[in-house]
């Protein structure tokens, strides 16, 4: 496998992070009054567009994207 | 009139001027070329591409109906931020290798790459067909966004249950849309994201302040769902994991396959464009949950309507002093504008180069006119669409137009990475995928959530994902089935290195 093909499952990492809210369907800890069920998937806009901007740096010459 | 009716007019009359100018905007060749006019040229950086598909996936739409859901049904609503968040890390393996091909072969579609790379007439007219008949509702419901506005403004906006203002609005849209082609929507998308990004700001801000921060909000809307005939709470009920959890993923995995999802980023001028835009669009997920949040602000301000899309503009009336609400709803009407003449732009280029293409000399020129006048004709069609039938019914379509879309998503998505599949196995399980689609959205009249009965137990998820799942297993099933009978293949007109 090439070195591009496993930073691919960093992919994963928002999937796994959203799609299961059995994991974060809960009202503690608030932040600033909003319940965390509310809050964490706010945070996680930015932390999705964040683990994309790694996955871009990272694989960026594993790719002909120099265009 | 009023401050905020003579605001949203001057907005949304200098919009159309900046949609008629855009034609002279970047403009390097000719607009009778489909490149330029379809795809304004593929040469927008990563600013434009930003706010262009920014504005073309986050629709006036959305603005109206994720608030009015929160407002109606509590955290169920909140699924638009998982789903808007996936969206991407599937978007920048999947988008990235199919604006490459398109750039290497001169795709305008998805539909051309479906035949380019299974070489099957059929099967190509099967993805554009779908994508023509999914945009279309999208368009009506654009309409229906601005529709909430005209009503809420009231006078001459509401005459005629507001059919007036928005066949003018329309006509407009249609005008400048076959004048400059992609180029307004791209121009304007910068006006309309500065709008909501600032009403929005000025929202949260607002709201925080007057209703208790945001303790006091969440206080009303949790004491509201206790008290509704249906009690609920501010947390989802544990049988509802699965249907949140699908219906994100269903949603996600649909958005980039819609046509006009594939018009704007095509326009993008590299492959890098499109991996930034990637991570920098969730910024619009960010305030799209802002905004969801606006239907609990709606609780807690005390409004009352039978009509949940009232909540938004009514809280904007509430909150806002009058000229600041005409800003804020100048903002909803333009964000319907963009998206819908992206979307008239992405059907008709689907009509003009995989429906009635034209083997000719002039190939280029003639798909072009066929796509402006297509444009005029499918503005048209949703404007008739809206004003014949209800809100309800519009909704109902624009379900099933989605739960038709993802029945594409085998032959174009999985089609990116392999040729494994046969066509005619493909189309069989896009046959079969449609009718179960539609048959549970009908079974579950054009909602999310359909009871999926399996080994004695019950799954409530997203109709759309269960049909998407069979279609998978049809087209897997048959694709040996076909080949052993001798179906020949068309040949690969792409090669490995087009992707990379």
């Amino acid at each position: 496998m090439k070195r591009t093909a496993w930073w691919n499952l960093l992919l994963l990492v928002p999937f796994v992070a959203t799609l299961f809210p059995q994991f974060y369907n809960q009202l503690n800890p608030p932040l600033f009054g909003m319940p965390f069920f509310y809050w964490y998937q706010l945070a996680w806009t930015i932390g999705s567009g964040v683990v994309l901007a790694i996955y871009i740096a990272v694989t960026r010459g594993g790719t002909s994207d120099a265009r | 009139m009023h401050a905020s009716s003579i605001i949203l007019i001057v907005l949304v009359l200098a919009v159309t001027v900046l949609g008629f100018a855009a034609a002279r905007w970047r403009s390097a060749g000719s607009l009778a070329n489909m490149d330029e006019w379809a795809l304004g040229g593929r040469s927008f950086g990563t600013v434009i591409s930003w706010f262009l598909i920014g504005g073309d996936l986050y629709t006036a739409y959305t603005f109206i109906a994720v608030p009015a859901l929160a407002y109606a049904a509590g955290p169920v609503a909140f699924f638009a931020l998982p789903y808007t968040i996936v969206a991407y890390p599937f978007g920048i393996l999947v988008l990235t290798r199919f604006w490459s091909v398109a750039r290497t072969r001169g795709y305008i579609t998805a539909a051309d790459f479906v035949r380019d790379r299974f070489g099957d007439r059929w099967l190509e007219l099967a993805m554009a067909i779908t994508g023509v008949i999914a945009v279309l509702p999208y368009i009506a419901l654009q309409l229906v966004g601005m529709k909430v506005v005209f009503l809420q403004l009231g006078g001459v906006f509401a005459a005629g249950g507001g059919t007036l203002a928005l066949a003018i609005s329309f006509v407009l849209l249609a005008a400048y849309t076959y004048t400059s082609g992609l180029r307004a929507p791209a121009l304007i998308a910068f006006i309309k994201d500065t709008l909501i990004y600032l009403t929005i700001i000025c929202a949260v801000i607002a709201i925080t302040h007057m209703f208790g921060g945001w303790a006091g909000i969440f206080d009303a809307a949790g004491k509201a769902f206790a008290a509704r005939p249906k009690p609920g709470t501010l947390l989802l009920p544990p049988p509802a994991y699965f249907a949140y959890g699908s219906l994100a993923l269903g949603s996600a995995l649909a958005l980039f396959i819609y046509p006009h999802s594939i018009t704007s980023i095509l326009a993008a001028k590299s492959r890098t464009v499109v991996q930034r835009n990637m991570a920098l669009l969730p910024i619009y997920s960010l305030m799209l949950g802002f905004l969801a949040l606006l239907g609990y602000a709606g609780i807690a301000a005390g409004i009352k309507t039978t009509n949940p899309q009232q909540v938004v503009p009514m809280l904007f009336a509430q909150i806002f002093p009058d000229w600041f609400a005409g800003v804020a709803y100048a903002a909803i009407v333009i964000g319907a504008l963009v998206p819908a003449a992206i979307m008239a732009i992405g059907g008709a280029n689907l009509f003009a180069s995989n429906i009635f293409r034209q083997f000719s000399a002039q190939r280029d020129s003639l798909e072009t006119r066929t796509a402006k006048i297509l444009t005029l004709v499918i503005c048209l069609f949703a404007l008739i669409f809206v004003i014949m039938i209800t809100p309800q019914y519009a909704i109902g379509f624009q379900f099933l137009g989605g739960a038709w879309i993802l029945q594409t998503f085998p032959a174009f998505v999985i089609g990116l990475f392999t040729r494994w599949f046969n066509p005619k196995a493909l189309l069989l399980g896009w046959a079969v995928g449609i009718v179960a689609g539609t048959y549970m959205a009908i079974q579950t009249n054009f909602t999310a959530a359909f009871p999926l009965h399996l080994f004695g137990g019950t799954l409530v998820g997203y109709g759309p994902f269960y049909a998407l799942l069979l279609n998978l297993v049809v087209s897997i099933v048959a694709t040996p089935l076909f080949n052993a009978a001798g179906n020949t293949r068309g040949a690969d007109a792409t090669t490995a290195g087009d992707y990379a």
